[in-house]
């Protein structure tokens, strides 16, 4: 293998390349990345460049000293690609030949009727965050977040340390309820309202309103709610519009095998793979930070193994994410997606720092924590280790009988 | 080896304690320790992990 294309240039096309040199491949790198700039870390976009307490310039992704050896083309979108002819087309009009491809597109955030309208944000790039905190420190508007996830929450969050009136729109019963349940959701309920957001749960949005620019929203219950800026923060779909016609086999996400291959010398790694961990039983794709650098390293070493079964490893991470709002800092590990069991083992919902636990059949899936960073981590290994439920409740003196949440 | 830590950039993530549990710990109030400044060579491996996984960027060897 010479020469390896990555598309895709931000976090897991670059952990890609690093770990390509790392593993001490010589030859030709060309990374292909539809923004104008170099890789930059998103998760400070709705936190940090919002709030104003980090500027873009400090959210660069490489170090000042790093030497990749790759070729840089920015500004240029990846438009078709050719398995057969092993040819990448760009919107330049070129077309680039590979050994091996990193298929790293990532995801962009879903849209709705009317996302064209002044006022209307999604959040997904430097970009995109520059704006919204441009609009955002503009005076006092009115903002309306669609969506209670992670990305709306923590945009909240940021929007009450500006100062501003924000409400949060969201379908289900709880924020985060249908991932977490409800008991865990129903804290995080409480923390936005006690920080002051107007969280309204249960309603669906029907349309957003305005002619050329947003006045706000109709809900499917016929109310309204007005906004100056709605940002919509309902989920991301993955970018693998350039990869249709090309016959690789796509469903939610670039279709990997266990060890992340996604055709003959071609990987996907990062929010656009979907893959079967091996691990947990899943066959998902992961969009966390985290996982962007591991899949992004696992698929480089798979790349470079080619056809060498001894080298070929799957790709069973135990998922770690965080997530900052308020004076919080909440982490997961593991997948609690499906869980037949939460159990809070130290603390409440409604403390500031609690732990609680997730069972799937007799394992434990996954650990969320607020505030307990050190504890909720040491859970990895272990969950790598297929924890068992009545290991892990024995050993914090809880009783075993489910106590169903 | 000397490890050095930016602690205006360090929020206690604790990540560098996963990958290389000889030379990071967290205390009781998640702030980051460093057990070891001057690691062994034999630590090279776990300690490029953990700079590599710092999402903060805040780990480098000097
Ligand atoms: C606002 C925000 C906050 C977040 N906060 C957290 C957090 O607190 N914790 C956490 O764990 N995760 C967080 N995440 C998620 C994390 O940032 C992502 O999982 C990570 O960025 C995924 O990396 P990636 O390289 O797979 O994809 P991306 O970062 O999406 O990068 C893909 C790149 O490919 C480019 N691209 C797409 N199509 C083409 C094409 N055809 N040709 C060329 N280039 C193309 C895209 O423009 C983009 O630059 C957050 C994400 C956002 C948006
Ligand atoms: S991983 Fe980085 S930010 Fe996290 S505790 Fe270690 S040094 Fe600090």
């Amino acid at each position: 293998m010479e020469n390896i294309v990555v598309v895709g240039a931000s976090l897991a096309g670059l952990s890609a390349v690093r770990e390509l040199r790392a593993e001490g491949f010589s030859g030709s790198i060309t990374v292909i990345g539809d923004e104008q700039i170099r890789p930059y870390d998103r998760p400070p976009l709705s936190k940090q460049i919002i709030t104003g307490k980090l500027t873009a310039s400090e959210i660069s992704l490489e170090s000042p000293d790093e030497e990749l050896s790759a070729e840089w083309r920015l500004g240029v979108t990846a438009t078709a690609l050719d398995l057969a002819g092993k040819r990448v087309a760009l919107d330049s009009g070129e077309s680039l030949t590979f050994d091996g491809l990193v298929i790293a597109t990532g995801a962009r955030p879903r849209q709705m009727p009317g996302s064209k309208l002044r006022g209307v944000f999604t959040l997904r790039t430097l970009a995109e965050a520059e704006e919204l905190r441009h609009t955002l420190t503009e005076g006092t508007p009115r903002v309306v977040i669609v969506g209670g996830g992670f990305i709306g929450a923590e945009l909240a969050a940021s929007c009450r340390s500006l100062g501003l009136e924000v409400s949060v729109i969201e379908a289900g019963p709880t924020p985060m309820g249908a991932v977490l349940g409800d008991v865990i959701g129903s804290g995080l309920a409480a923390l936005h309202r006690n920080n002051g957001v107007n969280l309204l749960l249960g309603l669906g949005v029907e349309e957003l309103i305005g002619e050329t620019e947003v006045r706000g929203i109709r809900m499917l219950d016929g109310s309204t709610i007005e906004a100056d800026i709605v940002v919509l923060a309902i989920g991301v779909v993955p970018s693998t519009d350039w990869l249709v016609g090309s016959g690789l086999k796509m469903d939610n996400g670039v279709v990997c095998d266990a060890s992340c291959l996604a055709a003959p010398d071609v990987v996907a790694a990062g929010d656009v793979a979907r893959w079967p961990n091996q691990l947990s039983g899943e066959f998902r794709r992961v969009e966390h930070w985290d996982n962007a650098i591991r899949q992004g390293e696992h698929a480089a070493r798979r790349l470079l193994a080619g056809s060498d079964d001894e080298k070929i490893l799957a790709y069973e991470p135990v998922p770690w994410v965080w997530s900052d709002q308020y004076d919080r800092k909440f982490q997961i590990v593991g997948s609690p997606a499906g869980h037949d069991e939460v159990r809070l083992v130290q603390g409440t919902e409604h403390d500031e720092r609690f732990i609680a636990l997730y069972r799937k059949d007799r394992h434990v899936s996954a650990v969320f924590g607020s505030n307990q960073t050190r504890k909720v981590l040491a859970y990895r290994k272990r969950i790598q280790d297929r924890l068992l439920w009545a290991d892990a409740l024995a050993e914090l003196d809880q009783a075993p009988q489910p106590a169903s949440v | 080896m000397e490890i050095h830590v930016n602690w205006g950039m360090c929020e206690g993530n604790g990540v560098c304690a996963i990958e290389a549990p000889a030379v990071f710990d967290l205390d009781d109030d998640d702030n980051l320790i460093v057990l070891d400044e001057t690691p062994p060579e034999s630590q090279r491996k776990p300690l490029e992990a953990a700079i590599r996984a710092c999402p903060k960027r805040a780990l480098k060897i000097v």
